[in-house]
C-alpha cells in the first residue's frame, strides 16, 4: 500500500498537460533565471569602482587585518582619586551598619563597599540588632543598581528639573488650601520617628492635610486587635525561643506574618539542649492550609481550610481559658486541635498561640489565650511598629478621591495602581485628583499615572531613622552617593515644611532628643540604640463575645488563600534577577507564580503536573474567579500538604511597568485580594494548554533513603543510642560488615596542620528561608540563567536547598515501608507509590553546596587537573585550567557542580544585571567572573577565608574562633549553619562536627565530605 | 664685608655669576649668602622661593621692599607685627592669602642678615646656559662613542673587502702569468653539486629534517608562550613621571606614595593630593635634575600638567576646584582569575618592591620588570623562605610543619602556597 503513494511536487502534475511540468522535467525553476539582468552588462562590471575580484581583496584584507590588530594588547587605563576620601583604600573593604524598613522587610545591616560602592549585605550582631536579612534584603542590594529605575524627576510625563517639581508642589498646596480641597500624604508604614514628625507637623500647619498610611499586605486586623485592647496601633514582637509549645492557627511565622524575622527566636529553641539523656525542643503544632515554611517546620501539622481555623481557634480559646463557646469544628480536627490546646494549656507561661487569620475576633482571641497562658513569648513590651495600615482608612481616601475632595496627593513608597485589588477606582479617583505626586524608585504603575513622578533614593543611598520596635532607634546611612538625580521624601517634607537645610541636618538635630546618653557618631556606628523599653499596659476587650461571633463564621466554599512568596514578597523587587531566579523553598519553581492545589482536589478538578521529555516541569491552566474578577491561564502546582478546599497563590507577580521583559513573568493576584482579606471565596474552572514551570527539583520524596536526611523523634533521640538513629552505613569487606568509612580507596593525607574548614548544618535549626543562597549570589558572583535555561536544569546556583516530602505520613513511614518491600513486583509497585509526596507529608529542607569531599570524586576524573584539593579541606576550581568536559559533574554524587553552557555577563541574550554596566556594579571584585564553557562551584568562600588568615597575618596574631565565615554561614541568622576550622580543637565547629547527631551526606561513597549535617530530631 | 661675601661665593660658583654679584647694589646689612643659602634651605624653602611666588611671596631683593628692623620684627613674630596693625605688614599678610608665617624667634639677627644676604645675590642666569651647553656637549661625546664602534666595524668591513679584491686581482695577475707562460691551467672534473649530495644522503635528509622540525617547533612554542606575557611593557604615559626622580634622586619610599600596598591587595597609584604634598611647594625641578634626553623645561611642563589635573592655581597658590583626573595607562596587568594581595608580600612577609618590580629608582619610564607569568610565580613560592619570625599567625603551623617536613625554615610551597585555589578563585 504505502509504496503506491505518489508524491506531488505542485498542485500542476495534476493537470498532465501543463507546460510547467514540461519546463520543470528540464529546468530547475520553471522561469528563466535572470542572469542577465545582473551580469549582462560587461561594460557596467569592467567599469565598477569595486569588482568581484576587488571585493574578495578587501574581505581578505580586513579579516587580516582584523586579526592581526587583535594581536596587539588591550591598554588598560588606571584612574587613581584626584582628592582620595581618607577612608577609602581601594582594595580594602569598608563596612557600614545601617537598618532598613521598605515597607515590607526591615533588618539591621552591615554593609560591605568596595571603592565606594556597596557590593553585599551582611547581618548586623552587635547587641540590640534584632532582626537579620532575608533573600529579599539580601537581594536588596542588586535593586541598587536596577537600571530600570527612575533617574530623572517627570512632570506629566516629561523630564523636567527639581526646582520646577518642587514648585509645583508647593503651589498645589497654596492652591489646595485656597480651594479647602484635601491635601493627603499617602505612604507605606514608615517606622520613622523624624518622618513622622515631619509629616504631623505639616499636617499641625495644614488642617486640610492628613496622612493614610497603606500596607500593600495587610496587617490591619491584628493591628486593631492590639489597639482595642492595649491602646496602642502596634504588632507583638514574639520572642520564640522562650516558648517550649508553640501552637499556630493559620500564622506563617517563619513566612511574612506580621513581617517576618522570628526564624532566629524559633530555631534558638529547636535545637535539642539539656541534660544528656533529657534533652529538650519546643513543641511547634501549626493549622494551616497552604503549605508554608512554618508547616514544614512543625512538629506536627494539621491541614485545614480558613473556616476550619476560625472553629479550631475557639475551641483552643475554650480550652486554655475554659470558656465554653460552642464551635461547629470538623470531626476529623477536633482530636489534634484539643491536644494541642491541651499541651499549649499544660505549658503555661512557657506556651504560646499565634494566628495569621485575618479577622479582628480571631486576633482578639489570640490576645485572650496568650493573657491567660501568661506567655513568656508574647512580649506587649516593644512592641513592632513595622505596620500601621488601617484598611478603612484606604478605602475612605479612595472614596474622597472619586468624590474630587482630594486636591494633592503625595504617594511615598506605595504603588496602588498595582497592589489595590481594586486598582480601578483608584485610578478613577486619581485622575480626579489635581496633583498627584508618586515619589518612587521606579516609574511603576502609579507613577506613570501621576502628575509627578520623582525618583527617591534607594536606601543604600539615604538618611534615615528607624524606630522598628518600640525603645529601639536606628540610623539609616547611604553606603554610596545617589547614583540618579533623586530626592528623598523627607527633603519634599522639609521643603513644603519651610524648614531650612537638608535632612540629614534635621535627623542630626531630631536624633539627640532620641538617643538619650549616647551620641550621634556611636549610634551611626553601631547602627543601633536601644533605649528605655516601654510595656504596653493591658486592657481588656469581649473575648468571649468575640469567640461567639467567631464561632458563627460559616464557611465560604473553595477558599483561594493569597500569600507572599519568600522570593518575591510583595513585589516590589520585581525587577530583581537574583529574586526571580531563586527557586520557592517548598514548590522548588522560579520565575513563577501559580495556585496552589491540593492533590484530592487535582484529581476532582482534572489538573495535572508532569515531567515531560525534556526534564521540564509542566502543569494545566485554570481560570480563577472571585468577587467578579476573573484571572485567566493562570498555571497549577499540586502542592502536598494544601488543605482540600483551599488553593493558595502568591501575590507580588505580574508587573508590566519598569521591569525588564524576561521579569514580566506570573499573575498578578492583588486583584483578587479585595477587602484586604487574604482568604477569598473562587471558582476553578480547568483551562487548555499546558503551562512550562522552570522548576529546579522535580522529585518529590526520598523514596525511603532515611540517610540523605536523618530524622528521629524526641523521645528515642533521648532514649536510644546514637547508632539507633544516626545509624553509621555499613559495608562488606572480607564477608565482614565493616564501616563504610573505614573502608578506602586512598591514602589519607594528614591534615592536622594549619586550618582546616568543615562547614557544619543543624537540619533542626534549618527553615528554608534562603538567604544563604542569594548571600552566596552576592558573594560569588553567580550567574542569572533565565526562565527557559532553569527549565532545562542548567541553574547556577552553588548553594540549593533540597527539600523533600514524605511519601506515608512521616518520613519514618517511608523507611519502614521501604524495608518491608518483599520481591520484584512489590518493589517496583511501591517504589512507584513512595514517587508521590503524601497529602499531608512531613517537610525536610536539606541544604546542599559542594561537600568538599576529602576524597573528591570530582577530582580524580578531571583531565586537565583543573579542580584539586587544599590542604585546607576546600576544594578548589581552577577556572582558567578548565576545558569543560564536565566529567567532575557526572562523578560528583551531590550534583552540586555548574557549567556555564553560556556566556552570561555582556551577552544580550541574557538581559539580566550582568548586561549593564550599572548591574556590573554589584560584583564582588575578588571572585572571578566565569565564562562560558566552564565547570564552576561552591568554593566554600575560600575568598573570605583567605581575606581573614591575611588579615591575621598582617596583625601578627592567632585566628580566633568565629573569625573564619562563609557567605552562607554569615547569612544564616538561625545559627544552622556554622563554619570553622576544626583544627581549633576549641572552635564550636569542632565540637558540632563531633557531635553524635553529626552525619555526612551519602557517608556510605566514603568521599569523606568537609560538610556536615546534623540529624533533624522532631518533637512529636 | 661685601669682598668677603663674593670671595665665598666664588669658592662655588661660577665667575660669571660673581661678575653680576659685584654689579648688584649693596646690600645694606650685609652678611653671609653661603650660610644664608644653608638657612634659607632649612627655614624658608618650604615656603618661600627666591624667585616665584609660593605659599609665601617670593624673597628675592626683599631687603629692597621692607626694612631690615621690620624684616627682624616679622621674622621673629609675623603675627604681632599684623596685630600691632603695622600698615606693611597687614599688606603682605592679606596679599599672601591670609596664611599666616610661622614665627622663627630661633633665627638669630645675624642668620637673618644672612638669608638677606643670600637673597640679595642676583638672579644667575649665566649657570643655566652654561649648564645647557653642557647638556648639548653630552649627547655629543655620546654619539661619539656609539660611531667609535660602527667605524671599527666599518674600517674592519673596508679591509675584508680590500682583501677580496686584492685575492682577485692577484689571480688575474697569476693567470694572466701563466698565460703568457704557456701553461694550461687543468680544468677541475665537474663535481656533484652539493645539495644532490645531500637530497641522496637519505640519513642526513631525516636527521635535518627532524632537526628542522624540532627547531620549528621549538621556536612556535616560543613564540606562543610569549603571548600576553608584556614583560617591558613600558607604555607613554599622559604625565611623564620619573621614577629616577623620586624614588631614585629624593630617596623617597616606594611605600610613601604607593601606601595601599601596605594593606590592600592594591598597591595604588597614588591619588594626586599625595603628589600635592610635596609639589605644593616644588613647581620646577633644579638644574641637576635635567638629563640630555629630558630638559628642565621638559619636566617643569610635567609639573604644570599635574597642576592642571588637579587643579592647581600657581600664582594664587590656591586649588581652583577644577579637576581632570589623570588616566595613567596600567602597565602590570593581572589576568582576572589570579588573586594577588600587594599586603600579603609587603607586609608579611616584607619583601622588598624592587625584587618584583626591578630597579624602579633607575627607570625614567616605568615598564613592567619582571614576565609575571605564573611559572615566575610558582619559582619564587618554591624557593622563598617565608618570613615567620614574630608573627604570632605563624607560630603553631611553623612548629608543626618544620617537624613533619624536617626542616626549619619553610618555603612558601610547604606552607601551601602552591595550591591552585590560593590564587585562583
Amino acid at each position: 500500500m504505502s509504496s503506491n503513494k505518489k508524491y506531488w511536487k505542485s498542485v500542476e502534475e495534476l493537470d498532465g498537460n501543463s507546460s510547467i511540468v514540461e519546463a520543470l522535467r528540464n529546468n530547475e525553476f520553471v522561469e528563466e533565471i535572470p542572469t542577465d539582468e545582473f551580469l549582462g552588462n560587461e561594460a557596467a562590471l569592467s567599469s565598477s569602482s569595486t569588482t568581484r575580484r576587488d571585493f574578495l581583496k578587501y574581505v581578505g584584507f580586513s579579516t587580516a587585518a582584523a586579526s592581526l590588530a587583535a594581536c596587539e594588547g588591550p591598554v588598560h587605563l588606571s584612574i587613581p582619586y584626584v582628592l582620595q576620601p581618607e577612608q577609602i583604600i581601594p582594595g580594602v573593604a569598608d563596612y557600614y551598619a545601617t537598618s532598613v524598613f521598605d515597607g515590607f522587610d526591615f533588618a539591621n545591616l552591615l554593609v560591605k563597599t568596595r571603592e565606594g560602592r556597596p557590593i553585599k549585605i551582611d547581618n548586623n550582631t552587635i547587641a540590640g540588632a534584632k532582626f537579620a536579612a532575608n533573600a529579599r534584603i539580601h537581594g536588596s542590594i542588586l535593586s541598587l543598581y536596577d537600571n530600570m529605575r527612575l533617574k530623572e524627576p517627570k512632570l506629566d510625563a516629561k523630564n523636567a528639573s527639581w526646582s520646577a517639581v518642587d514648585s509645583k508642589i508647593k503651589s498645589s498646596i497654596v492652591d489646595a488650601k485656597a480651594k479647602g480641597g484635601q491635601v493627603v500624604f499617602l505612604t507605606n508604614t514608615l517606622a520613622s520617628p523624624s518622618t513622622e514628625k515631619l509629616i504631623a507637623d505639616f499636617i499641625a500647619k495644614n488642617p486640610n492635610a492628613k496622612h493614610v498610611i497603606y500596607d500593600a499586605v495587610s496587617s490591619s486586623e491584628a493591628l486593631d486587635a492590639f489597639e482595642t485592647v492595649y491602646g496602642e496601633r502596634a504588632l507583638v514582637d514574639y520572642d520564640f525561643s522562650k516558648a517550649s509549645v508553640i501552637v499556630s492557627v493559620g500564622a506563617d511565622f517563619l513566612g511574612d506574618w506580621q513581617g517576618g524575622g522570628y526564624d532566629s527566636g524559633y530555631a534558638k529553641g529547636r535545637i535539642p539542649s539539656g541534660a544528656v539523656g533529657k534533652k529538650t525542643i519546643s513543641k511547634h503544632v501549626q493549622l494551616e492550609s497552604n503549605m508554608t515554611l512554618s508547616g514544614a517546620a512543625a512538629d506536627k501539622r494539621v491541614a485545614m481550610s480558613t473556616a476550619n481555623q476560625k472553629q479550631a481557634l475557639v475551641q483552643i480559646y475554650n480550652v486554655v481559658t475554659g470558656a465554653n463557646v460552642s464551635t461547629s469544628l470538623d470531626a476529623t480536627f477536633k482530636a489534634d486541635v484539643i491536644k494541642a490546646a491541651q499541651q499549649l494549656k499544660a505549658a503555661g507561661s512557657k506556651g504560646v498561640l499565634v494566628s495569621g487569620i485575618q479577622d479582628k475576633n480571631a486576633q482578639l482571641l489570640v490576645l485572650a489565650i496568650n493573657q491567660v497562658l501568661a506567655s513568656e513569648a508574647f512580649a506587649t513590651s516593644g512592641t513592632r511598629q513595622i505596620r500601621k495600615g488601617s484598611n478603612e482608612k484606604v478605602a475612605q481616601l479612595i472614596k474622597d478621591m472619586n468624590a474630587g475632595s482630594v486636591h494633592t496627593l503625595i504617594m511615598s513608597g506605595v504603588n496602588p495602581v498595582y497592589t489595590l485589588a481594586d486598582s480601578k477606582s483608584f485610578v478613577e479617583g486619581l485622575k480626579k485628583v489635581k496633583t498627584s505626586v508618586s515619589l518612587s524608585l521606579k516609574e511603576d504603575e502609579t507613577a506613570s499615572l501621576s502628575t509627578i513622578a520623582a525618583p527617591v533614593p534607594h536606601y543604600l543611598e539615604a538618611w534615615g531613622d528607624l524606630a522598628l520596635t518600640k525603645g529601639t532607634y536606628s540610623i539609616t546611612q547611604p553606603t554610596i552617593r545617589p547614583l540618579f538625580n533623586t530626592k528623598q521624601f523627607q527633603d519634599i517634607l522639609l521643603s513644603i515644611n519651610g524648614i531650612p537645610g537638608t535632612y540629614y541636618d534635621y535627623l542630626k538635630a531630631f536624633s539627640s532628643s532620641v538617643i538619650a546618653g549616647s551620641s550621634w557618631n556611636k549610634v551611626l556606628h553601631d547602627g543601633v540604640y536601644v533605649g528605655v523599653i516601654p510595656t504596653s499596659a493591658a486592657g481588656t476587650a469581649d473575648y468571649n463575645g468575640a469567640a461567639n461571633t467567631l464561632a458563627q463564621a460559616k464557611s465560604t466554599g473553595l477558599e483561594l488563600v493569597l500569600y507572599t512568596k519568600t522570593g518575591m514578597g510583595d513585589g516590589q523587587q520585581a525587577n530583581n534577577p537574583w529574586l526571580q531566579e531563586f527557586p520557592d523553598p517548598l514548590t522548588r519553581v522560579s520565575w513563577d507564580n501559580y495556585v496552589t492545589v491540593s492533590n484530592a482536589d487535582a484529581k476532582k478538578w482534572g489538573l495535572t503536573n508532569e515531567i515531560v521529555a525534556n526534564g521540564g516541569l509542566n502543569g494545566s491552566y485554570v481560570t480563577l474567579t472571585a468577587n467578579g474578577v476573573k484571572l485567566e491561564n493562570v498555571p497549577v502546582i499540586v502542592q502536598p500538604g494544601q488543605a482540600v478546599g483551599t488553593v493558595g497563590m502568591a501575590l507580588g507577580y505580574g508587573r508590566k511597568a519598569a521591569l525588564k521583559e524576561e521579569m514580566q513573568v506570573g499573575i498578578n493576584a492583588y486583584a483578587l485580594y479585595s477587602g484586604f482579606n487574604n482568604v477569598q471565596s473562587v471558582s476553578i474552572v480547568k483551562a487548555d494548554g499546558e503551562h512550562e514551570f522552570a522548576c529546579v527539583q522535580g522529585q518529590k520524596t526520598l523514596m525511603g533513603r532515611g540517610d540523605i536526611i536523618k530524622e528521629t523523634t524526641l523521645e528515642i533521640f533521648n532514649t536510644k543510642d546514637a547508632e539507633i538513629w544516626n545509624e553509621k552505613p555499613m559495608v562488606s569487606l572480607d564477608h565482614k560488615e565493616v564501616e563504610a568509612t573505614s573502608v578506602d580507596l586512598w591514602g589519607s593525607f594528614d591534615r592536622s596542620t594549619g586550618h582546616h574548614f568543615n562547614l557544619s548544618i543543624d537540619l533542626n535549626a534549618c527553615t528554608g528561608c534562603g538567604a544563604c543562597v542569594i548571600a552566596c549570589h552576592a558573594e560569588n558572583n553567580v550567574p542569572v540563567v533565565g526562565k527557559s535555561e532553569v527549565r532545562r536544569s542548567r541553574d547556577m546556583h552553588w548553594l540549593r536547598i533540597d527539600r523533600y516530602y514524605s511519601s506515608e505520613s512521616t518520613f519514618e513511614g517511608d523507611n519502614e515501608r521501604k524495608e518491608n518491600i518483599a520481591g520484584l513486583s512489590s518493589s517496583l509497585s511501591t517504589f512507584n507509590e513512595m514517587e508521590k509526596a503524601g497529602d499531608n507529608p512531613q517537610v525536610s529542607f536539606q541544604p546542599v553546596m559542594c561537600q568538599h569531599c576529602n576524597h573528591a570524586p570530582c577530582e580524580t576524573v578531571c583531565p586537565v587537573a583543573a579542580t584539586s584539593h587544599g590542604r585546607q579541606g576546600q576544594n578548589q576550581m581552577a577556572y582558567n585550567r578548565c576545558v569543560g568536559t564536565r566529567y567532575c559533574a557526572n562523578n560528583c554524587p551531590y550534583k552540586v557542580r555548574r557549567f556555564n553552557w553560556f556566556l552570561y555577563n555582556k551577552n544580550s541574550e541574557f538581559d539580566y544585571h550582568m548586561n549593564d554596566d550599572l548591574g556590573r556594579m554589584v560584583l564582588n571584585p575578588d571572585v572571578n567572573v566565569r565564562s562560558r564553557g566552564v565547570m564552576e562551584k561552591c568554593s566554600m568562600c575560600i575568598q573570605m577565608t583567605q581575606a581573614t588568615i591575611l588579615k591575621a597575618k598582617n596583625e601578627g596574631r592567632t585566628i580566633k574562633d568565629g573569625e573564619f565565615q562563609t557567605a552562607c554561614s554569615n547569612a544564616c541568622s538561625t545559627g544552622a549553619m556554622i563554619f570553622g576550622d576544626v583544627n581549633d580543637k576549641e572552635a564550636t565547629v569542632t565540637k558540632l562536627a563531633e557531635d553524635e547527631r553529626s552525619y555526612h551526606l551519602l557517608e556510605h561513597v566514603g568521599t569523606k565530605p568537609n560538610v556536615v549535617y546534623h540529624v533533624k530530631v522532631r518533637n512529636t | 664685608m661685601l669682598s668677603i661675601s663674593v670671595a665665598s661665593f666664588a669658592q662655588d660658583a661660577a665667575p660669571v655669576a660673581a661678575e653680576a654679584t659685584a654689579a648688584a647694589p649693596a646690600a645694606s646689612s650685609g652678611g653671609d649668602a653661603a650660610k644664608g643659602k644653608e638657612l634659607f634651605n632649612t627655614n624658608c624653602a618650604a615656603c618661600h622661593k627666591l624667585d616665584a611666588k609660593s605659599t609665601g611671596p617670593a624673597l628675592r631683593d626683599v631687603i629692597s621692599r621692607h626694612e631690615i628692623s621690620w624684616i627682624y620684627k616679622w621674622v621673629h613674630n609675623s603675627s604681632d607685627l599684623i596685630k600691632s596693625g603695622d600698615a606693611a605688614a597687614v599688606k603682605v599678610f592679606e596679599a599672601n592669602n591670609k596664611i599666616p608665617m610661622t614665627a622663627f624667634p630661633q633665627l638669630s639677627e645675624g642668620d637673618i642678615d644672612n638669608i638677606i644676604a643670600y637673597t640679595s645675590e642676583p638672579k644667575a642666569t649665566a649657570p643655566a646656559a652654561a649648564g645647557a651647553s653642557a647638556s648639548a656637549a653630552v649627547p655629543g661625546t655620546v654619539q661619539e662613542e656609539g660611531i667609535s664602534n660602527n667605524v671599527i666595524l666599518g674600517a674592519l668591513s673596508l679591509v675584508m673587502a680590500i682583501l677580496i679584491v686584492m685575492l682577485v686581482l692577484v689571480n688575474k695577475v697569476l693567470r694572466k702569468v701563466a698565460a703568457a707562460n704557456g701553461i694550461e691551467v687543468v680544468a677541475k672534473e665537474p663535481t656533484l653539486p652539493i645539495w644532490k649530495a645531500f637530497v641522496r644522503n637519505q640519513f642526513l635528509v631525516l636527521v635535518s629534517a627532524i632537526f628542522l622540525l624540532l627547531s620549528g617547533a621549538y621556536l612556535v612554542y616560543g613564540f606562543l608562550m610569549q603571548v600576553g606575557v608584556d614583560q617591558n611593557y613600558e607604555p607613554i604615559q599622559p604625565i611623564h613621571y620619573s621614577h629616577r626622580i623620586h624614588a631614585g634622586d629624593n630617596e623617597i619610599n616606594c611605600k610613601y606614595c604607593h601606601s595601599a600596598s601596605r594593606v590592600s591587595k592594591t598597591a595604588g597609584i597614588p591619588s594626586l593630593n599625595v603628589c600635592m604634598n610635596c609639589h605644593k611647594s616644588i613647581s620646577e625641578v633644579a638644574e641637576t635634575t635635567a638629563t640630555p634626553e629630558y630638559s628642565k623645561a621638559f619636566y617643569d611642563e610635567q609639573i604644570q600638567k599635574l597642576y592642571k589635573a588637579v587643579g592647581w592655581d600657581a600664582t594664587s597658590q590656591s586649588y581652583t576646584g577644577k579637576t581632570e583626573p589623570v588616566k595613567w595607562v596600567r602597565i602590570h596587568n593581572l589576568p582576572d582569575f589570579v588573586y594577588f594581595n600587594h599586603s600579603q608580600h609587603v607586609t608579611v612577609a616584607g619583601i622588598e618592591c624592587q625584587t618584583c618590580h626591578g630597579p624602579v629608582q633607575e627607570f625614567e619610564v616605568m615598564k613592567q620588570f619582571s614576565p609575571l607569568t605564573m611559572g615566575w610565580c610558582v619559582n619564587c613560592h618554591r624557593k622563598t623562605d617565608v618570613k615567620m619570625e614574630g608573627n604570632e599567625y605563624y607560630t603553631k603551623i611553623h612548629e608543626e610543619l618544620s617537624k613533619k617536613y624536617g626542616v626549619d625554615k619553610l618555603t612558601a610551597a610547604q606552607m601551601g602556597g602552591l595550591e591552585c585555589g590560593k590564587c585562583h578563585y
